[in-house]
């Protein structure tokens, strides 16, 4: 087992070797000269002084990657061009609120998505069916901003059932010691802050869960009908064991293991998801943040979050693998 | 003679139709009509589309429910399981009537251990803790021949080979003792080799528990070994049913002799032709405008593709055919 | 056709079978029968024709330009015109005719679709193609070469198709070429992983080693049986793509990346305009948004139904 989980890890480096020449090249690659296209139009021939003196543009490629892999190794991911903030320390303080907005979504699909998978395969052919499948066709075919902007105009700003924007009420008092809201709410004992804060989680996290939802119904929903159709359910069915018991250890624990390696793929998508959501939701996340660098061209802070959000990614694919492990014996062999 | 102890199942006139619509309804198995008496061990032979697997599978309960239309009685204890109860026909399966199916690969969950795949049975029809149902899962692997078997029961089925799944299965199968045991072609997936292990099992087991049979199969040869009476099906249709002596000495059926005649035999002469049953199962017409043999029949007559031909019983045996092969011993009764 | 039988002692009958039963039906036309009787399949396929005819012909179908604003007067900070009888679906807020941008926005989407999806295909299945033949061969050579493409693929999927269309948008400027281009890119580890799949799962199918056996060439065995076997997957997968890659690109518009002007005829485009005028009128957003959906929904479900037309395990 532990040499299953040392394999993959390995695995992942060259991986991540890759992305850091990937994106190494990808700041060079701009058009004209880096610094100039880092500064914009905020070049000034000291600022261009200062940016190629940092970046070590006037270097030798070669050492420019390894200056630059150094940097990475200690945590140094650059600044931003606009606040001179570093790039890391914003992605920290920014990070926890994605994370909340995206396991809220990820448990709504789930909690949602595979009990109404599981129903649709097991009334396959009948009204029940037919809906599901309809409904998770719409939700994967649906604009994710497109959605939220509709919840947010419709529940938000029109019916003032819920609130339009940010992760909680400016006015309440709230201690923040995680930065994850919700929880820091649960922590400090300050229930209206905990409160607050799920509430203005409600509506990015429907938005935001709509396609990933989507996804898991029809998973699930293949996934069990074709189980269903195996011989070895068959043999449990002639083994006279009560339905329950079939359900539980031979058809939802086969069923499963390919819906958990789409729940670890959804975390991708929940990523690009939340930088359309935090947008319309001012939801203030590394989604909102990334948008905005994008809007000002602000490189360092684009590169840097990129190349967090890939090795958050990888991790979470490694550890949906390792799961897949513990869960299929016959993976466990190979 | 004393008289024969009551059927412990009783199957009248089985029909199974599949259907979907817009598609043409497929007769899979068609006035399907036998019994079995306690300890009996009675062969369903067929080619592969014959209906012999449905039938089995039509005693069980174990169709599909969509697109599947049953007609007919399967009488067991009084009962007809065609229209039972699900909840009392599942307290039936498993422990009166069980069965042992065709693919040991497929046939086994592959995410639990094979000691649960067993004990679950005992543990669901008998009051056993988990301790009990394990003790005595491991004295079947045992009994089925499984070598260590204490070991066995923590493993999964892909640690095992084919043969001993299909040993884990028969142990799934006799684990509450069935009155009944159907296999439907048991060793077909296997070796060769390990064909002839597996069936001297079954064959010990059976005997052991006193247990019927129902053995479903294509291989004659099999049928030779185990069973006291058989029925030979054609697309659907039982079309002879006798002792196994009777039929192997004697087969009326054009199509039983057909089958006897294509296996090559040790003694005959090298060089000698083989003798397949000519044309392909698929040369067929509908038993409701004749005998779906015809085609490929070399007794054909007249009537045999203008009306169907119905099952009587012709003295000794079952029979459905209006020009069955000819009986040399009544041959040289009839002229001596 | 009929068949008669060898004789067999009795009056030779003949059997009157359907030609299809005795000579089987190929895979194209099995799965086109089967595509045609799929309900979903076909309303798939006619979102799909109308979305492209009336991207083809939007000229035609208007007799205004598009994004040209000239009503502009017409439009205040309360109030956006309606539907009426010049302009069946009303003005946007900068003054253009609404059917004018739907209809050409549904041209840019299938402009920006059909070419990322085809640069996507292009470079991917050739990766995917040398991949999968080097690694088929075999031979350390050949495993390196496929692994190393396959490490690069791997690394493009590290990071979700949307951020890497955007961080390639967003390097390659305000232009509409870098949208699809980027988008393109983004598809490409797709392609790459479902073709090179292919080509090592048909290496070892039992068919190749039949070929093999029989002492066709490898190189004859790729070009006229793998490739084959492949075009149909790639062929769903594609018309899946084209649905993201529809979506994808009204994303991009939405975070401001594309062509630089605001009144374009672009879907994603007209949303983003729509956000602060909806109270006034929803139609600027619900109009887009939903031709958005409608036209990824039409993909989907004819690339879902050609998936399961094709698959040899379903057919009949």
């Amino acid at each position: 087992m532990l040499r299953f989980v040392l394999r993959r890890l390995v695995q992942l480096v060259p991986v991540l070797v890759g992305l850091s020449l990937l994106l190494f090249i990808w700041v060079r690659a701009l058009p004209g000269d880096p610094a100039r296209a880092l500064l914009g139009e905020k070049a000034t021939p000291e600022g261009l002084a200062r940016v190629t003196e940092a970046y070590g543009f006037d270097e030798p490629v070669l050492q420019q990657y390894v200056t630059y892999v150094t940097a990475l190794l200690h945590g140094d991911f650059g600044n931003s061009i606009q606040t001179g903030q570093p790039v890391t320390e914003s992605f920290l303080e920014k990070f926890p609120a994605t994370i909340e907005l995206g396991c809220a979504a990820l448990l709504l699909a789930v909690v949602v998505g595979v009990p109404l998978g599981y129903l649709a395969a097991r009334h396959q052919g009948r009204p029940l069916d037919t809906l599901v499948v309809s409904g998770s066709l719409l939700g994967v075919v649906t604009p994710v901003f497109f959605l939220a902007i509709l919840l947010k105009l419709v529940f938000a700003d029109t019916l003032h059932w819920l609130p339009t924007a940010l992760r909680q009420d400016p006015r309440i008092d709230a201690t923040h010691i995680t930065n994850f809201y919700v929880l820091d709410g649960i922590l400090t004992q300050e229930w209206d802050a905990a409160w607050d804060a799920i509430v203005h989680l409600v509506l990015p996290a429907v938005a935001l869960a709509t396609i990933p939802l989507a996804i898991i119904v029809r998973i699930t929903r293949a996934s069990v009908a074709e189980v269903m159709n195996e011989d070895y359910v068959r043999t449990a069915e002639a083994k006279g064991l009560a339905s329950s018991t079939i359900s539980r250890r031979h058809v939802l624990r086969n069923a499963l293991l390919p819906v958990v390696t789409t729940i670890g793929l959804q975390a991708g998508l929940l990523f690009a998801g939340a930088v359309l959501t935090e947008t319309v939701f001012a939801f203030n996340g590394i989604g909102q943040y990334l948008f905005e660098a994008i809007g000002r061209r602000d490189y360092p802070v684009l590169q840097g979050f990129i190349l967090f959000i890939a090795i958050v990614y990888s991790l979470i694919n490694l550890v949906v693998d390792v799961s897949y492990g513990v869960i299929d014996p016959r993976v466990r062999a190979g | 003679m004393p008289t024969p102890a009551a059927p412990l199942l009783t199957v009248r006139d089985l029909a199974v139709t599949f259907g979907v619509r817009g598609q043409r309804a497929v007769h899979a198995v068609d006035e399907v009509s036998f019994e079995i008496r306690p300890g009996q061990h009675v062969g369903l032979v067929g080619e592969s589309g014959s209906g012999k697997s449905v039938t089995s599978l039509a005693i069980m309960g174990l169709l599909p429910k969509r697109g599947v239309r049953t007609s007919g009685e399967v009488l067991w204890g009084g009962r007809n399981l065609l229209t039972a109860d699900p909840d009392e026909l599942s307290r039936l399966r498993g422990r009166e009537i069980a069965m042992v199916f065709q693919d040991p690969m497929t046939s086994l969950n592959p995410v639990v251990p094979i000691g649960v795949q067993v004990s679950e049975v005992i543990r669901r029809h008998e009051k056993a803790d988990r301790r009990e149902a394990q003790d005595r899962a491991e004295a079947l692997l045992r009994q089925v021949g499984i070598p260590d078997p204490g070991r066995r029961l923590r493993e999964y089925p892909h640690q095992l080979s084919g043969g001993m799944r299909q040993r884990v299965l028969i142990a799934i199968a006799i684990a509450c003792g069935p009155k009944l045991l159907i296999a439907d072609e048991p060793t077909t997936a296997l070796d060769v080799t390990i064909q002839a292990q597996v069936l001297e099992v079954l064959k010990e087991l059976v005997a052991d528990t006193n247990a019927a049979l129902l053995l479903i199969t294509h291989d004659l040869g099999v049928v030779a070994g185990i069973c006291d009476e058989v029925n030979v099906m054609y697309s659907g249709r039982i079309v002879e049913s006798t002792t196994r002596n009777r039929l192997f000495a004697t087969p009326r059926h054009p199509y039983t002799g057909g089958l006897l005649e294509s296996i090559p035999r040790l003694d005959s002469p090298r060089g000698a032709p083989l003798r397949p049953i000519p044309g392909s199962p698929n040369q067929t017409i509908p038993w409701t405008e004749g005998c779906a043999f015809a085609p490929r029949c070399g007794n054909r007559i007249d009537e045999c593709t203008s009306s169907p031909p119905p099952l009587k019983y012709e003295g000794d045996r079952d029979l459905r055919c209006y020009n069955p092969l000819s009986d040399p011993a009544r041959a040289e009764a009839v002229q001596a | 056709m009929s068949i008669t039988l060898p004789p067999a002692g009795g009056p030779p009958v003949t059997l009157g079978l359907p030609e299809e039963e005795i000579h089987g039906v190929s895979l194209w036309r099995g799965a086109f029968r089967r595509v045609r009787r799929n309900p979903s399949a076909i309303a798939g396929a006619i979102i799909v024709a109308v979305f492209v005819l009336v991207a083809v012909f939007a000229p035609l179908l208007t007799p205004y330009a598009p994004g040209s604003a000239e009503w502009s007067g017409q439009v205040t900070p309360t109030s956006v015109p309606g539907p009426s009888a010049d302009h069946w679906l009303g003005l946007d807020r900068f003054g253009s005719d609404m059917w004018t941008q739907m209809v050409y926005g549904a041209r840019q989407s299938l402009v920006y679709g059909v070419v990322s999806t085809a640069i996507g295909l292009i470079v991917g299945a050739t990766l995917g193609l040398v991949a999968g033949g080097f690694g088929a061969v075999g031979g350390r050579f050949g495993q390196s070469v496929d692994t190393f493409i396959m490490r690069c693929v791997d690394v493009m999927l590290s990071i979700p198709s949307l951020l890497l269309a955007v961080s390639i948008a967003a390097v390659l400027g305000q232009n509409a070429y870098s949208v699809m281009i980027a988008i393109g890119a983004a598809q490409v580890p797709i392609f790459a992983r479902l073709l090179r799949g292919s080509m090592l799962s048909q290496g070892r199918s039992d068919y190749v080693l039949a070929a093999g056996a029989l002492g066709l060439r490898k190189k004859r065995i790729v070009v006229s049986h793998v490739v084959p076997n492949s075009v149909g997957p790639t062929i769903v997968q594609a018309t899946l793509n084209l649905a993201t890659a529809i979506i994808e690109v009204a994303a991009l518009s939405y975070l401001g990346l594309g062509a630089s002007d605001p009144a374009i005829a672009e879907w994603g485009r007209m949303l983003v305009a729509a956000q602060d005028r909806f109270d006034v009128a929803p139609r600027l957003a619900i109009l887009p948004g939903v031709a958005i959906a409608i036209t990824a929904l039409g993909f989907t479900l004819f690339g879902e139904a050609l998936r399961e037309a094709l698959d040899p395990r379903t057919r009949r």
